[in-house]
């Protein structure tokens, strides 16, 4: 059974244990990006036990760089869609564990290290459509700040966004650690055993 | 005497329109294959991702932004008329018509020095734009320009096969290479493939080959069934839209080849995401061009296929 939840940050522990794999979810308020460079500049702050210049508990993560355009001094995002998450699988973690993001949002799924600090701190990973670059700035309705933007440049900044409506997201992992992507491709591995086996009678020579 | 009237500065102009529109504008036949696609789909998870997608292209082409955050590399592929007056100055009328679309926020400057780690700022650099030349006879200029993505560039694979084994390691390696990336390279795919006899090659003609629209089968229908054959068994993967299932793993797959040596079989496999983005133009010597490349247009309530 897939539901459709259309949720508002700050999310609460109760209403991201909700969410199961394959769930859709529309998010409304503060979504914050990082890519690989904010992820660590993040750490290395709260590593040293300082703070992050945004409190992040119950807020949304995205792995996503964007295009973004300065008008009359006030920033334009172009096109946002996200970027392969699993570069950020080494550190995510951490970054769960030490921020209280209750959301992460990407593409192309999560390994298990994430998806057991899912489990263990009450967070979710969904997929925004990849590609999908102008949708999501449609949904990104005010920039609310930048941090970082002269060290890392505009793609790895962290982005500060308020966003109305921001989906479809699909969930991937839960919040039991389930991992919609590994159970898929395990599938589609299966398909192509048998694939394999039925193009071995075709011929064009 | 015969007046010559393209000149370098009109290059510039022609090449930037190409771009622009590659960019923000989804060829027609890739538009096509998506809403087919939309409209026969029965998982609930693959029908939404393909109803963002239309909406995504939708809105980049009302909007004139880019389609996709990631604006890609900057390929051009060129037939030059032996007889077409610009021939050298070609690369720096494209790098210009580059660097002007980039600054308008078209392109996002994607273009790094791998020692350095600079990044140039402008979608050009060494080899940047990427160009692959073939001089035919005539007095025309005929381009195809290609932006590719990041992310679909990794399952780009080549193997050197015994020729005995050939088309077996072709077979298992195109199935392969598609399970072993699944949703990064942005499925539905485009998928190339050539033989060869030197790797270079093979993966250059894997990558020309996604210039064909969608659609259009090889010349030869022994290399068309082919392409259909291993089209209609990549589907049954069900690894579909941004790997949720479905049909629609691939939206076509397209085979080329050279000659190869008799000792060498070389095969080139190369991926588009669904966010292909190609345009294509015809430049007379005498200035005047056309948009050879099909795409969709907003025409102020929703989105049509123009010429």
């Amino acid at each position: 059974m897939v539901n459709e939840y259309h949720l508002s940050t700050p999310l609460t522990d109760d209403v991201v244990k909700k969410l199961k794999i394959g769930d859709i979810v529309y998010i409304s308020g503060i979504m914050v990006t990082a890519r690989d460079e904010a992820h660590e500049t993040a750490l290395e702050i709260l590593e040293k036990g300082e703070k992050l210049p945004i409190d992040l508990k119950g807020l949304v993560l995205y792995h996503c760089g964007p295009v973004a355009i300065k008008k009359d001094n006030k920033w334009q995002i172009v096109a946002a869609g996200p970027t392969t998450s699993m570069r950020m699988e080494s550190v995510e973690d951490k970054f769960i564990e030490k921020t209280g993001i209750k959301m992460v949002v990407g593409k192309g799924g999560m390994g298990k290290k994430t998806a057991e600090a899912m489990k263990k701190f009450n967070a979710v990973y969904a997929v925004f459509t990849g590609g999908a670059g102008a949708l999501a700035a449609e949904r990104i309705k005010e920039v609310k700040d930048v941090y970082w933007l002269d060290k890392l440049g505009v793609p790895e900044a962290m982005w500060v966004f308020r966003v109305e409506e921001f989906g479809p997201l699909i969930i991937t992992i839960d919040t039991e650690g389930n991992n919609y992507y590994e159970i898929r491709l395990n599938e589609v591995a299966k398909n192509a055993e048998k694939i394999k086996e039925s193009l071995k009678e075709y011929k064009w020579t | 005497m015969r007046i010559l009237g393209i000149t370098e500065e009109g290059l510039v102009g022609i090449f930037y329109e190409m771009i622009k529109t590659a960019s923000t504008s989804i060829p027609a036949d890739v538009y096509d294959g998506l809403k087919k696609a939309y409209e026969r789909e029965t998982n609930q998870g693959a029908k939404k991702q393909l109803e963002a997608i239309l909406q995504d292209i939708e809105i980049a082409c009302s909007k004139k932004v880019p389609i996709c955050q990631d604006t890609g590399t900057p390929y051009f592929f060129i037939e030059m008329g032996e007889d077409f007056p610009i021939r050298a100055k070609i690369y720096k009328a494209a790098s210009e018509a580059l660097r002007k679309v980039t600054k308008e926020g078209y392109l996002r400057p994607n273009a790094v020095d791998p020692f350095y780690k600079k990044n140039s700022g402008d979608n050009t650099g060494r080899y940047i734009p990427w160009m692959h030349f073939d001089l035919v006879e005539g007095d025309d200029l005929k381009v195809w320009f290609m932006t590719k993505g990041g992310g679909s560039e990794f399952p780009s694979t080549l193997i050197m096969s015994e020729p005995i084994e050939g088309f077996d390691k072709l077979k298992r390696g195109v199935i392969d290479t598609i399970v072993k990336f699944g949703p990064l390279p942005c499925p539905p795919l485009i998928i190339g493939i050539s033989i060869a006899a030197g790797g270079d090659i093979a993966m250059t003609l894997a990558k020309k080959s996604l210039l064909r629209p969608i659609g259009e089968r090889n010349s030869d229908p022994n290399l068309a069934k082919m392409e259909l054959d291993l089209l209609n068994e990549i589907n049954k993967l069900e690894l579909g839209p941004h790997g949720f299932g479905g049909q629609l793993t691939a939206l076509d797959v397209k085979v080329d080849y050279a000659y190869r040596h008799p000792a060498s079989f070389a095969i080139g496999i190369v991926t588009s995401c669904w966010a292909t983005r190609r345009s294509s133009a015809i430049i007379h010597s005498d200035g005047s061009w056309e948009l050879t490349s099909k795409h969709i247009l907003y025409n102020g309530t929703g989105c049509t296929i123009v010429r």
